[in-house]
């Protein structure tokens, strides 16, 4: 990389990421209260897909579904980590010393 | 009409995979383009099949099927020979003719078990695709990839075992038939039906017969790992649309498979094996699919296999770019490389939110169908399922919709400078970019090829203000739990572990207890008792008879050395058994005097 030309480091500046954050959860917000534009077509939003009151059908319910699932998937994967995580030498696999031939000829 | 003589497409490949080796250089990197491309052609234009028989087994009339032309194979055929054009078109780089070869027949064979009509063709092409997928590993030709295709091989094996003794019980079963149709779930339960699905849910990468397939496709070439990652796992899921339609047990299979699959992309640090275990994930929402059985289920598998086939490799592609060019797919080891390759990071991160099924992409026409199936199901405990399945759609997002572009190219800068990826390659990932975008605004075109009509619309305001809930609030964990994500230099045990670590020092126990035991029997009773044994009624009576004649000999005055050798001719023929026929006669003479005279004696 030539030192004068400028490279594009925008996602590492600090002002960048807060930005970023702010869209996620406008985002977030925004999903959820768009919802509520899906009574203006009965007054009753959306129905469940299992009998009249299933729990599919409350307001908000896929951005509960999706947030729960995935800390839960999180945690899962955490507490699993305790036993399942080991050394990458473990299997004791052999360590290759030179890159093989599918990589880049001129890193090799 | 047809302008073609109907043969099985996949001759094309198998055949053309002879002339690889004569090819030189960019010749040789166009031919393994046009051969797919050829086979594409063909398998447009097939219609109605004939079949292409032939009678081999004299226990029936029925002949083997090589060709069975219908919907469902043809979108099968589509896609597998399409992606494997845009494959070899992102491969051009590679000149090593091994790996062409077993790709093209691996290919091949992949396209031969979908056109198969009947159980014989599809266990030969089934046979065909596990030994030429070893080789795809095996010509990385690194240690690793030797090693894991040594027990890539070992699970395919017992794996096409389970489908043969499946396939040879269900033809007795069916009175000698060799037919392949829907197994009915309430009336074919039995123990081939059942085999038969074992050796299919080995291909899926159903757990715990899952871990062949992390261990092995990333220890493959770049390229390699590209082609592994559509063929064994989907022919498995044609093969379930085909033959288990509504099988119940498959709907819990599926969904585990889809958790499964998360949660261990979200311990993994290599990012090539993130995507690994993100196939099992998303073949677990077509196994489900297949369990479900409706109209609505296969026609909504169909098309998430041939959405899924495309973001997939566009992900294997992006990630193969970046190995190329610095040689490391731990996530602890990249990172930052949005600054040098902007476009490997766009295409990619176009794979991964069509994987996610984010409005707009192909995964957002196609999985959702079959989350619609569910919907419609009546089927016990299938409002679990669908939950479990909106569950790992959101977690999709999680493990490869961010997590897999988060670390590779954002995260901390590690410092790589590489270059962008090759010409090729990024024309093979545009094309599949497009496709991705195109079946997601417009999957028409894909919905006409399925094997049912469908009568559904993935864009109503109500289905996308849900979609981007889920998809949102779970950006938003992620982002939250960065620091419970941090990626740790570690791999992670798989069932695996039970043929890696557990198994070896079973089989040293074993040696050690059956062979050890095996020595003491041999030194103890085997050289102790039955040795003197045998050695006594080879040689006890010619040393008996040397015994008496010797002092007749010495008694005619031979010498020493003749009476030696007299003995020593004697033990031979004993051995042999080879005496004189007079010798023999004189005994025998001298035997029945004996005999006769006890006989008299008694009287």
């Amino acid at each position: 990389m030539e030192p004068d030309k400028k490279e594009f480091d925008w996602f590492d500046h600090p002002e960048s990421r807060k930005l970023l954050w702010r869209v996620l959860i406008g985002a977030c917000i925004v999903s959820v209260l768009l919802e509520v534009s899906l009574f203006f077509d009965d007054g009753h939003g959306r129905h469940g897909h299992f009998g009249d009151h299933s729990v599919d059908g409350w307001f908000g319910f896929y951005a509960v579904l999706g947030f729960v699932a995935c800390a839960l998937m999180i945690y899962g994967a955490k507490f699993l980590g305790k036993f399942l995580k080991k050394d990458e030498d473990y299997y004791g696999d052999p360590e290759e010393t030179t890159l093989p031939e599918d990589i880049d000829e001129s890193i090799r | 009409m047809n302008p073609f003589a109907e043969f099985p497409p996949a001759l094309i490949l198998l055949l053309g995979a002879l002339l690889v080796p004569f090819l030189k250089g960019n010749w040789k990197s166009v031919y393994v383009i046009a051969l797919p491309a050829l086979t594409l052609l063909y398998i447009l234009q097939l219609d109605s099949s004939e079949g292409w028989k032939f009678n081999v087994f004299s226990f029936t009339d029925e002949a083997v099927d090589f060709l069975r032309v219908d919907k469902l194979s043809k979108a099968f055929g589509i896609i597998f020979s399409l992606n494997a054009v845009i494959a070899f078109v992102f491969a051009f780089y590679v000149k090593n003719s091994t790996q062409h070869v077993a790709a093209l027949v691996y290919i091949g064979s992949a396209i031969g078990t979908v056109f198969a009509g009947d159980l014989v063709s599809v266990y030969v092409f089934w046979e065909g695709m596990a030994i030429s997928s070893t080789f795809v590993i095996l010509s990385r030709k690194t240690e690793k990839a030797k090693a894991a295709g040594f027990r890539y091989i070992m699970v395919h094996l017992l794996g096409g075992l389970f489908l043969l003794a499946g396939i040879v019980i269900t033809v007795a079963n069916q009175g000698g038939s060799i037919a392949f149709n829907g197994f009915d779930f309430a009336t074919e339960q039995h123990a081939g039906t059942w085999l038969i699905l074992i050796g299919i849910l080995v291909n899926a990468g159903a757990p715990p017969l899952s871990a062949w397939l992390p261990d092995s496709y990333p220890e493959a070439s770049v390229t390699g790992g590209l082609i592994l990652s559509a063929y064994t796992t989907k022919t498995a899921v044609y093969t379930l649309l085909r033959g288990y339609p509504g099988w119940e047990p498959l709907i819990w299979i599926g969904c585990a498979m889809s958790v499964y699959g998360i949660i261990y992309a979200l311990l993994e640090n290599d990012m090539r094996r993130i995507l690994a275990y993100s196939i099992i994930n998303q073949v677990g929402f077509m196994v489900c699919a297949a369990g479900i059985g409706s109209p609505e289920a296969i026609s909504g598998a169909t098309a998430h296999a041939f959405c899924h086939i495309i973001y997939k490799s566009l992900l294997w592609m992006s990630a193969g770019a970046v190995l190329y060019r610095i040689g490391k797919s731990k996530c602890t080891d990249l990172g930052g490389l949005y600054k040098t390759m902007p476009l490997t990071l766009i295409f990619g991160t176009i794979g991964a939110l069509a994987i996610s099924a984010v409005p707009g992409t192909s995964g957002f026409t196609s999985k959702t169908i079959i989350i619609h199936a569910a919907e419609y199901s009546d089927q016990a405990g299938i409002f679990w399922a669908w939950l479990i399945l909106e569950a790992a759609s959101a977690g999709v997002f999680l493990h490869a919709g961010i997590k897999f572009p988060y670390f590779v190219f954002f995260n901390k800068d590690q410092g790589h400078r590489p270059k962008e990826a090759p010409g090729s390659m990024l024309i093979a990932m545009f094309i599949l970019s497009f496709l991705c975008i195109f079946f997601g605004i417009y999957p028409q075109p894909l919905y006409d090829l399925l094997p049912y009509a469908v009568d559904y619309n993935a864009y109503t305001w109500s289905h996308i203000i849900t979609q981007m809930q889920l998809l949102m609030l779970s950006a938003l964990v992620f982002f939250l739990f960065l620091p419970m994500l941090k990626r740790t230099a570690t791999i992670s045990l798989d069932f695996d572990w039970f043929y890696r670590k557990a198994l070896p020092p079973l089989g040293r126990g074993l040696d050690k207890t059956l062979n050890g035991t095996n020595a003491a029997v041999s030194r103890g009773f085997t050289s102790g008792v039955i040795a003197p044994i045998v050695n006594f009624f080879e040689s006890g009576a010619s040393r008996f008879v040397a015994w008496i004649l010797t002092p007749f000999w010495m008694s005619l005055g031979y010498s020493a050395e003749k009476i030696d050798a007299k003995q020593q001719s004697l033990f031979k023929r004993a051995k042999r058994g080879a005496f004189p026929i007079g010798i023999t006669a004189f005994f025998a003479v001298i035997l029945l005097g004996l005999l006769s005279l006890i006989f008299l004696l008694e009287k």
